[in-house]
């Protein structure tokens, strides 16, 4: 029985093949992923772990708030000087190398002078020129940067825009664009390429200078020869100040890798999440084409019965054909896997993600996954299919006709309408269920959404007739008798189309929420903006996100033509006895006509208060002991300087949504932030102008400073969703492709199924055209059935899910556009995997075809 | 073997050859392993005539008949279906030409299962975009006795009954040739009688040519004329004959 099922596959290559691909997709998905994210994780790694290459221990500021924007505490010169006179030290020095936040950027201009940048950071770092020890670059070409006029800078962007040591280089930190010399170019450690970052190194004085610093990030400490790391750290650790820590070179970086390995983390199982999807639809693939050979074979497997095969052996020799060709697929597309890798890293480019890459790291805990999850999905989707083959009685041997077409069973659909009112209830109860647990609310919606896939591809085949007369009457109309033949074709064996269609309908039904909740999340979160911003201009960086210099913000408020500018400092703080929190410094005298405050408590004249320490907090914040924040509360907060806050709540201002937010949950004055965050750095620049040239002329110093007018800028702060949106269509792409394979599957095996009757329609006067028409036409009925399932449950779980968020002001429109769009690429998919079947059949031999058993 | 123009006519139809082959001969395979189907053929089929074709299993009447439908390619020789020299078509035009020129009903019957009767009689005019002329239509399903069964689907109807449905499709188009490949040899005797019937009153009512290839000397009672073949050469023609003299030829030609 061994032998039947594997010449079996081997007699079934085309079939067996596109199967396979149904799997090899999905399991390339989840080892590709596997394969780009060990390898970004191992580029990090090597960053971090090559800046503290022959550092025994260092000396940094705590982090004490993630994803601060000005950076963190800095260790003193004086502090230098004491590790330095210690006698367990052989070297120690300042250094400013921290590449893990954003608080050392420094953007290089091109020759046109632009900043360089794609969305990648742009390091300003600086390292003493006679320091060996301690610096994790290696000289290319030239000479390290010394003095206040000298930069270096990296190969990858020396090459790109054809830089040559001796020239002069613009460079803009924390102030205006200056011009340097270029003194050498370097690169960095081990690593190949850092992800499109580009460098701009200086000698430490100069790097302070530039951006902005009074410390040093770290100091670097290297032991003499018979001191241990322990005795070393003890040694330093007496009478370090409260916002500085010591700690061995690789616990440094670990620590700095953190942040990033969390950022990783969350790729690999987000892009997982695709790779699961596209199983899925794999296993319905599998079950599908198990099913139809199983059947084809009735006659195969019932000779064998009568031949004395046991049930079991029927039910094994089936389950073993799944297993094979699972094992087969799962390696294959583990090769295939490195293909998505670079596949998934180009993705990642297009929507601004570029990340480093050392060579790539193939880990064994890769081939296991990929293969233990390709296997096993095949083998559950086969089992079946195998369970249905045992029932073939072997009087099926010797009766005479063909494949008995099965009325879809009563049972399926009572199970189909079971587990879809139970699928639906669970997402009603985790979506606009009240006093839910976070827990139940996922379990209700991924288990819901799960379910109801399955619901109604079992329901499905009891609606296959009504929807085929529905999609297939533009076709009938157009195609004649072929594209009628066609359409009654797609309804012979309904229970089939229904489980091809129902494949389609998964990607379908994913894209269409993606689009609704999408359209929903966009178009609120652009009136919210809208409600907030007061002023006709916005001044950002160039990628929005970075903060500007503070010099930009002045600029402006001082050029020609502009009535009023008026800057947000921004950076995140911990809340005492709280959360972190988003903190913004503003100017009490311009915010008020800047930016719409509708006040909850307290009015206008509580930015007044900020000038005298008080701050006004945005609707909703929560205070240590509960509740939430009104007037007169005190809050405290730390911030990434070290430096705690304490100030008196004078107005709570109405929030507008909560997606972006012009405006941190708390405000103070600029004066207060500038005195307790690590460094002055603006966010935004609102600002009222009747023209702009005076203000474009204001800005050339500041080449990362951005003018934008409000609709514009409120259009790229939104960008992002739309740039999430592209991602989600594209990665679930993977699983339409996958639901593609099954459709082309299921045509070859109706055509080699309906050999004799194509034979017939031949004889009696169709052509080849018309033969690949209606191939065609049937293909595209299926997939519009995959469209009229999917579009409308995808509709229908966006609808569910903006209501439920219809507290935040999240409301429910039609996407027509997008729609309109899905309904086209089904139609085109259908065409696409009509190709090699519709050949196929029209290429039959008419005698040969007649006389096919 | 020029005996074709002896043959009798039938009364008022006028004796004009509607399908001629010339020297017709069928290779299959090549070398040594090379079979010869049909090793020089000649013959001319008169309009409004029932000619059988019968032999002995491998004789060649099936490579045959294909030749002269037009599904398959003779090694040489030519075929002309009212005068068209079909051998050198390409496949569209061979498809454009059975469209208008011939019907099939097949040993197997070959219906589409999901149409009902009515819509597989009338499936080659559909096929071709042809107008259905509804009181023809009438005519062949009272002809065939179907019409109280015309919604019907085939896995519903009998087995002479799916034939009869077949025959009814044949004559649809109003063929120049009508060709009957086994009619009978899925059937039981009972319904292979009323299906011989059945052909034979197209060609007494419409005039309908057709060649029918057989080995059931009963059914090879209707025709006109019957052509035997052995060895890829026809060897034998009978005028219309009894079964006795049929099963007498047969033995001799066997032989």
């Amino acid at each position: 029985m061994r032998r039947v099922a594997i010449r079996g596959l081997l007699s079934r290559k085309l079939r067996s093949a596109l199967t396979a691909f149904a799997i090899i997709l999905g399991v390339a998905m989840v080892s590709g992923t596997l394969v780009l994210t060990d390898t970004i994780e191992k580029a990090f790694d090597s960053i971090f772990s090559s800046s503290y290459a022959q550092t025994d221990a260092v000396v940094s500021g705590k982090k004490l708030v993630e994803w601060s924007q000005t950076g963190k505490a800095t260790v003193s010169p004086d502090l230098l000087r004491r590790v330095q006179a210690l006698p367990e030290v052989e070297a120690a020095a300042g250094t400013i190398l921290d590449m893990s936040g954003d608080s050392n950027q420094a953007k290089i201009l091109d020759r046109d002078g632009e900043a360089i940048q794609g969305n990648n950071p742009t390091f300003g770092l600086g390292v003493d020129p006679g320091d060996e020890t301690f610096n994790p670059f290696r000289l290319v070409e030239g000479d390290w940067a010394s003095g206040p006029n000298e930069v270096v800078i990296d190969l990858g962007t020396a090459d790109a825009e054809g830089f040559r040591v001796g020239e002069q280089v613009q460079v803009a930190g924390e102030g205006p664009v200056r011009s340097f010399t270029l003194a050498g170019i370097v690169r960095f450690g081990d690593v190949d390429s850092l992800g499109g970052a580009t460098i701009a190194l200086f000698d430490v004085a100069t790097a302070r200078q530039v951006l902005d610093k009074t410390g040093f990030d770290a100091v670097a400490v290297a032991a003499r020869d018979n001191v241990s790391a322990e005795r070393l750290i003890d040694a330093i650790g007496v009478a370090l100040p409260d916002s500085v820590e010591v700690k061995t070179g690789s616990e440094q970086a670990a620590e700095d890798g953190e942040g990033v390995g969390e950022f990783v983390t969350f790729i690999r199982y987000f892009l997982l999440a695709f790779g699961g999807i596209a199983l899925f639809v794999g296993a319905f693939v599998i079950f599908n084409t198990l099913s139809i050979t199983v059947a084809q074979r009735t006659k195969e497997l019932a000779t064998l019965r009568t031949l004395g095969a046991s049930r079991r052996q029927v039910l094994r020799s089936v389950v073993l054909e799944g297993a094979i060709l699972g094992v087969v697929a799962s390696a294959v597309g583990l090769g295939f896997g490195v293909l998505i890798a670079k596949g998934l890293t180009a993705l990642m480019r297009a929507v601004g993600l570029e990340l480093p890459q050392a060579s790539m790291v193939f880990a064994t805990r890769t081939a296991v996954a990929a293969m233990l999850t390709g296997t096993i999905v095949t083998l559950v989707a086969s089992v079946w299919p195998a369970v249905r083959a045992t029932r073939i009685s072997p009087i099926s041997a010797v009766r005479e006709g063909g494949m008995v077409v099965k009325k879809p069973s009563r049972k399926t659909l009572v199970i189909g309408l079971v587990l879809s009112a139970l699928s639906v209830a669970g997402l009603v109860n985790g979506t606009l269920g009240n006093d839910v647990s976070a827990l139940v609310r996922v379990l209700g919606i991924a288990g819901g959404v799960l379910g109801l896939f399955i619901g109604i591809a079992l329901i499905a085949p009891r609606l296959i007739r009504p929807l085929a007369r529905l999609v297939g009457l533009p076709g009938a109309r157009l195609g004649g008798t072929a594209g009628r033949l066609a359409q009654q074709n797609a309804i012979r064996d309904p229970g089939r189309t229904a489980s091809t269609a129902a494949a389609l309908m998964i990607g379908l039904t994913l894209v269409s929420f993606v689009a609704v909740f999408g359209k929903a999340l966009l178009a609120s979160d652009e009136s919210n903006l809208r409600k907030q911003l007061g002023t006709s201009h916005v001044i950002t960086s160039q990628s929005g996100w970075d903060t500007v210099p503070v010099g930009a913000g002045e600029a402006a408020a001082g050029a020609a033509g502009v009535e009023l500018a008026s800057s947000i400092r921004g950076d995140r703080a911990q809340l005492t006895g709280g959360g972190e929190v988003d903190v913004s410094g503003v100017d009490p005298a311009t915010i008020g006509r800047a930016y719409n405050f509708e006040w909850i408590e307290g009015s206008e004249a509580a930015l007044a208060s900020l000038a005298s320490g008080g701050a006004v907090v945005r609707e909703g914040l929560e205070l240590p002991g509960g509740g939430k924040a009104g007037v007169g509360d005190r809050i405290g907060f730390l911030t990434p300087a070290g430096k705690r806050v304490e100030t008196v709540v004078h107005g709570v201002y109405e929030k507008h949504g909560d997606l972006d937010q012009l405006l941190g949950q708390v405000v103070l004055s600029q004066a207060a932030f500038d005195r307790s965050f690590p460094r002055p750095a603006d966010l935004l620049t609102l600002v009222q102008a009747d023209s702009t040239a005076g203000l474009e002329h204001a800005l050339v110093a500041y080449p990362d400073a951005k003018l934008q007018t409000g609709e514009a800028f409120i259009a790229s702060w939104t960008k992002w969703l739309t740039d999430v949106m592209s991602l989600f269509y594209v990665l679930l792409a993977l699983s339409v492709i996958v639901s593609l394979f099954g459709m082309v599957n299921t045509l070859v095996l109706a055509v080699f199924e309906r050999t004799r009757e194509l034979g017939m329609l031949r004889a009696v006067g169709m052509t080849r055209r018309q033969v690949r028409r209606m191939i065609r036409h049937e293909a595209v009925v299926t997939s519009l059935i995959g469209a009229a399932l999917g579009l409308p449950l995808g509709v229908a779980l966006g609808a569910l899910v903006t209501q439920s968020l219809s507290q935040y002001g999240v409301s429910f429109s039609l996407p027509v556009v997008p729609l309109v769009a899905f309904v086209v690429v089904a139609i085109v998919a259908g065409i696409a995997a009509a190709v090699l079947p519709a050949r196929r059949a029209s290429r039959l031999n008419v005698l040969e075809a007649l006389q096919y058993e | 073997m020029n005996a074709v123009l002896e043959l009798q006519q039938p009364a008022g139809i006028e004796a004009r050859t509607v399908v001629a082959a010339q020297d017709l001969t069928r290779t299959y395979g090549a070398g040594e392993t090379a079979v010869a189907a049909l090793r020089g053929v000649s013959l001319e089929i008169p309009r409004g005539h029932l000619t059988a074709v019968m032999g002995p299993s491998g004789s060649g009447k099936s490579t045959l008949m294909h030749i002269l439908a037009g599904l398959d390619k003779p090694t040489s020789g030519t075929v002309e279906i009212d005068d068209v020299e079909i051998t050198t078509l390409r496949d569209n035009e061979l498809t454009k030409l059975r469209r208008r020129h011939i019907g099939f009903v097949f040993q197997f019957f070959n219906l589409l299962p999901m149409l009902s009767a009515e819509e597989n009689i009338t499936l080659p005019l559909s096929i071709s975009g042809a107008k259905i002329e509804r009181e023809w239509l009438e005519e062949l399903l009272d002809a065939t006795g179907l019409a109280d069964r015309r919604r019907h689907r085939p896995a519903e109807l009998s087995g002479g009954q799916q034939q009869r449905v077949a025959v009814a499709r044949a004559l649809v188009s109003r063929p120049t040739v009508l060709f009957a490949d086994e009619p009978t040899g899925n059937l039981d005797s009972q319904t292979s009688a009323e299906i011989l019937g059945l052909l034979r009153g197209a060609v007494e009512t419409y005039g309908q040519t057709t060649v029918m290839v057989t080995h059931d000397p009963k059914a090879a009672t209707i025709a006109d004329r019957v052509l035997f073949l052995a060895d890829g050469l026809i060897v034998k023609e009978l005028g219309r004959s009894s079964q006795a003299e049929i099963l007498e030829t047969l033995a001799e030609v066997g032989r």
